[in-house]
C-alpha cells in the first residue's frame, strides 16, 4: 500500500519516531503513514503508547517535561519539530478531542467561537457556530438555547460540541484518543457516523480500545504493541479489512481475536 | 439467624461504643470553639451597653421651665448666647462650618447640651449588671452621686461614628480611624493583589522545577508564618526611612508632610505582610482548575498566555478571592506593624489621600483599653463592634461576589 502513495499525499508522516519519557522509552521506531481525508484506527493494549503517538501529532506532548522525542514527523512534508516551528501553529491545522468531554465551562455559544475568536476569525461568527455545531450533528439538540452552559449536556452532546469546537478553528486533522469510552452505544454509534461524514473534508486519527469500532469505522489501520522492555512498537499497519481479516503478524492476529496476553 | 452479614454481637457493640466515644470528643471541640466565641461576644457587648450615672454641669432646670427639647430654636438661641462666650461661639462656628441661624432646632439643642449643661459620665455599668442588680446600681448611685441621673446608654452610637478623637470618652469617636483603616485596605489589596497573583502564576504556569524556584516556594511558604512585627520593622526600614521621599509625597511635590508615616507606607508594609498568604492562596487555586481545560484550550492552538487569561484566570478567580478574604481580615486587625510605621492615636484629621498621617481602628482599640478610666472600655468595646462589623461586610462583598461568579461558571 505504501509503495502507491507519494508523500505530498501524506496527511502525516512519521520517520524513525522514537519517543521518550525521561530515560523511558515509551514508543520505539514508528513509520507511519497516514493517509489525507481517511480515518485512521490505531489500536493496541493499554499501555503501549498509543495516547503517546497521537498527542506527537500536535505537539501536546510539549507539555511533559521529561517528554523528547527523536526522529521526524512530517506534516506537508514539514518536521513540526523543527526548531523554526511554532507549536501553536500545529495545533491549530492539527486539532485534537480528548478521551473525556471538556467544553469550557462557558456557554455552547462561546465554546464554538472561542478557538475560532482567538485565531482570528472575522467573518460572520454566528453562521461560523451553526455550521459547526450543524457539521457536528449537535445542532438541533442545541439550537434552541446556545447561551446554555457546555456542562450541562449530556456526556455524548458534550463529546459533540468538543468535536464542533475542533472543527471552528477550521483544522485539516482531528486527533481523537478514545472519544467513545464515556459514552454508551448509542452515543458512540452517533460519533462514529459523525467522523465518517466528516472524514470527506478532514483526515481523522482516532485511538480506540474497541475493536469493533476500529473494524466498522476505519479506513487504515495502525496495531501497536510492547516489546520486551515495555517499548511500543508498530506491528502492522494497512487497510482496516486486512487488519482484521487477514492479519499478517501472529501478534496482530492473537490481539483481534481476543488471545492477547 | 446467621445471615451473610451478621458479625458476632460483641464485635459490633464495641463498634458502636467506640465510635460514639469518637463523635462526642469531636462535638466537644466544636463546642468549645462555640462557647469561646460566645463569651468573646458577651464580654464585648457586657461593655458596649449599660446603665450610666450621668451628673450635668449646669442644672437644666435653672435653664428653662420646660424641658429643654421641647423648646424652639430661638428660646435655645437665648441659651446659648446668655450661657456661652462670643469667642465661644464663633470658635464654634467656623470649625463646624455653619452658621448658628442657618441649622435646625435639633442641632441647636446638641449644642446646648455639649456647651452649656456639659453632662459627665460619673459611672458606667456593664450590661449584665444593668439588667440583673438595676437596683444595687440605683441605690450606689444614690450615696455616691445624688443628683446624678440614671439611664441606659449605648456607647456604639451615631456620635461614636461621626466624631473623630477626643480625650472625653462620651465625645471620643472611631470616623479618623475607620477612614485610616479603609486607606490601608484599598492600599494593601491594590498593591498586593497584582502582584499576588503575578507570583502565584508564574510559579503554577511558568516556572519550572528547578531548584532555584524551589527555593523561592519555600521562602514563600516561610514568609507565611513570620511575625508581624518583624514586618512592622522591614516596613519601618524601607517604607518609613529609606523611601520616605516617596512615601512622604514629597518626591510628588506635597507639602505638609514631613516624614513618611503615612498611610501609604502602611499600606504597603500590609501588603508586604499578606502577600505570601495571597500567593500561596492563589497559588492553590491555580493549581485546582483541572489540565484537562488547559489541555482543551492548547488544543485548539492558543498561547499560554491566551490559556492563562481566559481559562485558567478566570477558573482560579473564585479561589483567589478567597485567599484575599484572608488576607483582608489578616490585614485589618493587625496592630503592631502599625504601631511601627507610625500610627498616632492622636490624630484626630481624617486621611485626604495616601500622602496622609493617620491612625487605624485597632490602634485606637488598643489605645483606649490602655487608658485608666471605665468609660474608655466602653468605647473601645464599641469600637471593636465597629472592626468586626467592617470586617464582615467586606468578607460579605467577596462572598457574594465568588458565589455569583461560581454560579455564572460551573
Ligand atoms: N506523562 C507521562 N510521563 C511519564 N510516562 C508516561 C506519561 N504518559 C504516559 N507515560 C508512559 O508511556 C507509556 C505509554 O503510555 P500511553 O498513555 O501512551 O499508553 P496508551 O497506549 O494510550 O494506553 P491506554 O490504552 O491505557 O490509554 C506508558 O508506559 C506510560 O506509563
Ligand atoms: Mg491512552
Amino acid at each position: 500500500m505504501t509503495e502507491t502513495l507519494e508523500k505530498q499525499h501524506l496527511a502525516i508522516e512519521t520517520r524513525d519516531m522514537h519517543l521518550f519519557y525521561g530515560h523511558f522509552r515509551a514508543v520505539k521506531d514508528v513509520d507511519l503513514q497516514v493517509i489525507p481525508q481517511k480515518i485512521t484506527a490505531i489500536i493496541g493494549p493499554s499501555g503501549c503508547g498509543k495516547s503517546t503517538v497521537l498527542r506527537s501529532f500536535n505537539r501536546m506532548n510539549d507539555f511533559v517535561p521529561s517528554f523528547h522525542m527523536e526522529g521526524e514527523v512530517l506534516f506537508h512534508g514539514q518536521n513540526i519539530y523543527a526548531t523554526d516551528v511554532d507549536p501553536v501553529m500545529v495545533r491549530q491545522r492539527i486539532g485534537m478531542v480528548f478521551q473525556k468531554p471538556n467544553p469550557f465551562p462557558k456557554s455552547i455559544y462561546d465554546n464554538v467561537a472561542w478557538g475560532a475568536r482567538i485565531n482570528g476569525f472575522k467573518e460572520n461568527m454566528d453562521d461560523l457556530v451553526e455550521q459547526t455545531l450543524r457539521q457536528a450533528a449537535l445542532w438541533d439538540e442545541v439550537k434552541d438555547d446556545l447561551r446554555k452552559s457546555g456542562l450541562s449536556l449530556s456526556g455524548g452532546q458534550q463529546q459533540r460540541l468538543c468535536i464542533a469546537r475542533a472543527l471552528a478553528v477550521k483544522p485539516e486533522i482531528i486527533l481523537m484518543d478514545e472519544p467513545c469510552s464515556a459514552l454508551d452505544p448509542i452515543a458512540t454509534l452517533k460519533i462514529e457516523d459523525l467522523m465518517r461524514e466528516l472524514s470527506e473534508q478532514y483526515t481523522i486519527i482516532i485511538v480506540t480500545h474497541n475493536m469493533q469500532q476500529a473494524a466498522r469505522a476505519s479506513d487504515h489501520t495502525a496495531f501497536f504493541t510492547m516489546d520486551e522492555d515495555r517499548a511500543g512498537i508498530m506491528v502492522e499497519y494497512g487497510e482496516t479489512n486486512q487488519i482484521f481479516t487477514n492479519p499478517r503478524d501472529k501478534r496482530t492476529e492473537d490481539y483481534i481475536t481476543g488471545r492477547f496476553g | 439467624m446467621s445471615g451473610y452479614f451478621s458479625t458476632p454481637k460483641s464485635n459490633l457493640a464495641m463498634r458502636h461504643r467506640v465510635g460514639g466515644v469518637w463523635k462526642a470528643i469531636f462535638f466537644l471541640s466544636t463546642a468549645i470553639g462555640l462557647l469561646a466565641l460566645a463569651v468573646l461576644v458577651i464580654t464585648i457587648l457586657d461593655d458596649v451597653f449599660g446603665l450610666v450615672a450621668v451628673v450635668d454641669k449646669v442644672d437644666r432646670t435653672t435653664l428653662a421651665d420646660r424641658p429643654l427639647e421641647d423648646l424652639e430654636k430661638d428660646e435655645l438661641l437665648a441659651i446659648l448666647d446668655k450661657k456661652v462666650s462670643v469667642n465661644r461661639l464663633r470658635t464654634i462656628q467656623r470649625n463646624g462650618g455653619f452658621t448658628l441661624d442657618e441649622i435646625p432646632a435639633g442641632e441647636v439643642y446638641e449644642l446646648v447640651i455639649a456647651e452649656v449643661v456639659k453632662p459627665t459620665v460619673e459611672e458606667s455599668y456593664p450590661l449584665f449588671d444593668s439588667l440583673f442588680k438595676r437596683a444595687e446600681i440605683e441605690a450606689e448611685v444614690a450615696q455616691k452621686h445624688p443628683d446624678a441621673t440614671i439611664y441606659f446608654y449605648s456607647w456604639l452610637n451615631q456620635r461614636f461614628l461621626t466624631n473623630s478623637m477626643s480625650t472625653t470618652p462620651q465625645l471620643a469617636g472611631v470616623r479618623t480611624a475607620l477612614f485610616g483603616s479603609l486607606w490601608i485596605i484599598v492600599i494593601t489589596v491594590a498593591f498586593a493583589f497584582p502582584i499576588g497573583v503575578g507570583a502565584a502564576i508564574y510559579l503554577e504556569e511558568y516556572a519550572s522545577r528547578s531548584w532555584v524556584n524551589r527555593v523561592i516556594q519555600t521562602n514563600i511558604d516561610n514568609l507565611a508564618g513570620v511575625p508581624s512585627i518583624v514586618y512592622g520593622i522591614l516596613g519601618l526600614a524601607i517604607f518609613v526611612r529609606t523611601l520616605s521621599a516617596l512615601t512622604s509625597g514629597k518626591a510628588f511635590g506635597v507639602e505638609g508632610v514631613e516624614t513618611g508615616r503615612t498611610v501609604l507606607a502602611a499600606g504597603l508594609t500590609m501588603g508586604l505582610l499578606v502577600l505570601p498568604i495571597l500567593i500561596i492562596n492563589a497559588q492553590e487555586a491555580v493549581r485546582a482548575v483541572p489540565n484537562s481545560l488547559r489541555q482543551a484550550s492548547y488544543g485548539l492552538g492558543a498561547t499560554q498566555w491566551q490559556t492563562i487569561w481566559h481559562h485558567v484566570l478566570p477558573s482560579a478567580f473564585p479561589g483567589i478571592l478567597t485567599g484575599t478574604i484572608l488576607a483582608v481580615s489578616r490585614a485589618i486587625g493587625e496592630t503592631a506593624p502599625l504601631i511601627l510605621v507610625g500610627a498616632s492615636s492622636l490624630i484626630n484629621k481624617d486621611p485626604q489621600g495616601i500622602f496622609s498621617y493617620f491612625t487605624a481602628l485597632p490602634i485606637q482599640i488598643y489605645n483606649w483599653t490602655s487608658r485608666p478610666q471605665a468609660e474608655f472600655r466602653n468605647i473601645a468595646a464599641a469600637a471593636i463592634i465597629v472592626l468586626l462589623v467592617v470586617l464582615l461586610s467586606l468578607n460579605a462583598v467577596a462572598i457574594l461576589t465568588r458565589n455569583r461568579l461560581t454560579r455564572r461558571a460551573p
